[in-house]
């Protein structure tokens, strides 16, 4: 177990060392809450509210799913393509731990990162240009603090089983870009799930992404009651379950088939 | 003339290794697809709730995003030169460049090219044909030349942009990531500039220009009036910046001592 406490530990130290492209990040997430934030007020019109939502609601939906989306998201898939094309992963395979397991735990010291020096200051900025509505609920933070974590895990998973495709693709960059596109729009980081059809809502039911960015933020904005949101937890919670499943019968597999193609 | 077989060579070349992984460029055909689609889906949900936006009818924002496929699929396969910095700069790939007779910024835009996202200019059309059969748009005899143009135009603006920002690499070696971020400041302008507060609009405008890439010359076809002088600007907006670019690019390399091995 220390041996993965220290590869998070690692990770951050890294990130730590080129914090300067951070701060450039920052100004990335702003600008595209600022694009969504006029669109939705132009969306909004002088409606009051749409499904529920006021305006102001939803700033701060916007807000807060872009500002998650920097703790769990990563780019496991990417460094994995790169690793297996590169022939690195043979030599990964033979070092005394679980690989996938190592690349979780990078991941997570990335988003731990992210959330201090990315998510914070860049929240405490949002917050004075636009208008949104904190809510200083203890029980609020906490059941969102426990949902973002069930977030990154969720997110890592795909990422991983993507990123195992390698193995059978050899190179699979279009994969990687199809993923993350499904993830921004059927995770609710684009808009609400309850805004689409009642059909496509009872779809997202029955799949992972939802779990990603939409239980977070609506937990964030209220937009759930307290019993919806344990719900809602409990539903990320399976899936984390759930999709260890194939992640261990793909890597099972790959490992059976693998082709080094340099190194 | 020789540019020209250079041109062709280079194709042939890039034809060989985009079907080396076929099952790769398929996935890439698809997932390019699906970007497109998902930006279309956020319209359409959106306007399950409302009618109008800033004064614009669903159709008609749907019409402006398939025009601005158009040229950005154009400029998505020509300029290629996202990674100019890792690839030409940090690893030294330009000094190989730098000793070929012909022009360097010729040569790295043949090395990038990536010609399947031409493919997003057909789902553009599509999408504004429905969007513009849906409106009763007229096409008269002179609208196709006129689109023809302003495609050119919007690519030349998003190409000079991005030749720009590559530039930045001459003076500063270190890793920026300003280009994604330009790239999503690019998003603003698929959506009409009116919902914007009059800053962004400027900006939008005069500075980063990516207005004219979708809303200015699509609501020409959409016979907007009140923007036919901006419509109209579009291919000098597009020369004007692209010239520019290239102005920059040669005092860049003069300026570029070479920094891998």
């Amino acid at each position: 177990m220390d041996k993965y406490i220290e590869m998070i530990r690692v990770r951050f130290l890294m990130m730590l060392a080129y914090r300067t492209n951070y701060y450039t990040g920052i100004l990335i997430y702003g600008i595209n809450i600022g694009a969504y934030y006029f669109l939705w007020t132009a969306i909004y019109g002088g409606k009051e509210e749409i499904q529920g939502v006021s305006v102001v609601q939803m700033t701060t939906y916007v807000a807060i799913s872009w500002m998650a989306r920097a703790f769990y998201f990563n780019n496991l898939d990417r460094e994995m393509a790169q690793e297996i094309m590169e022939g690195k992963v043979a030599v990964e395979l033979i070092r005394p731990y679980n690989y996938l397991g190592m690349k979780t735990m990078q991941g997570l010291g990335e988003g731990i990162f992210r959330l201090f020096f990315f998510s914070l200051p860049g929240l405490l900025i949002v917050y004075f240009i636009f208008p949104i509505q904190f809510s200083w609920d203890l029980s609020v933070w906490s059941l969102f603090a426990l949902s973002i974590l069930l977030s990154f895990f969720i997110n890592t998973q795909l990422n991983l089983l993507t990123g195992i495709t390698t193995f059978f693709l050899y190179n699979n960059a279009g994969l990687i870009r199809a993923k993350r596109v499904i993830i921004d729009l059927f995770s609710g980081l684009l808009l609400p799930i309850s805004f689409f059809p009642g059909w496509v809502q009872s779809i997202m039911k029955f799949l992972p992404f939802q779990g990603i960015s939409y239980v977070p933020s609506m937990i964030f904005t209220k937009g759930f009651t307290q019993q919806e949101a344990w719900a809602a937890i409990g539903q990320q919670f399976i899936w984390v379950i759930i999709l260890i499943i194939p992640i261990q019968l793909l890597w099972y597999l790959a490992k059976k088939q693998m082709v080094i193609q340099g190194g | 003339m020789f540019y020209v077989s250079m041109f062709f060579q280079y194709i042939s070349q890039y034809a060989k290794t985009r079907l080396q992984y076929r099952a790769d460029l398929f996935v890439e055909f698809f997932s390019d697809l699906m970007s497109q689609a998902i930006n279309l889906i956020f319209i359409l949900v959106v306007f399950g709730h409302t009618d109008k936006l800033g004064g614009w009818s669903r159709d008609e924002i749907i019409f402006i995003y398939g025009f601005f496929l158009v040229p950005y699929a154009v400029f998505s396969a020509f300029f290629n030169i996202w990674n100019f910095n890792d690839r030409y700069i940090v690893k030294g790939e330009l000094d190989r460049i730098l000793t070929r007779p012909i022009h360097s910024l010729f040569q790295i835009i043949l090395e990038g090219i990536e010609l399947e996202s031409l493919l997003g200019a057909i789902t553009g059309i599509a999408v504004m044909v429905y969007a513009g059969s849906r409106l009763g748009l007229a096409i008269s005899w002179y609208d196709p030349f006129l689109f023809i143009l302003f495609v050119i135009g919007g690519a030349l603006v998003y190409g000079g942009i991005f030749v720009m920002l590559a530039c930045i690499s001459f003076w500063a070696d270190a890793k920026t990531s300003i280009m994604p971020m330009m790239y999503n400041i690019s998003n603003y302008g698929r959506y009409p500039v009116n919902i914007y507060n009059k800053l962004i609009r400027f900006v939008l405008t005069w500075i980063l220009p990516f207005a004219f890439v979708g809303v200015y010359p699509a609501s020409f076809f959409l016979g907007k009036n009140e923007w036919f002088w901006y419509a109209f600007l579009t291919p000098v907006i597009g020369i004007v910046f692209f010239c520019l670019s290239v102005i920059l690019w040669n005092y860049g390399v003069k300026k570029y001592r070479g920094a891998g091995n």
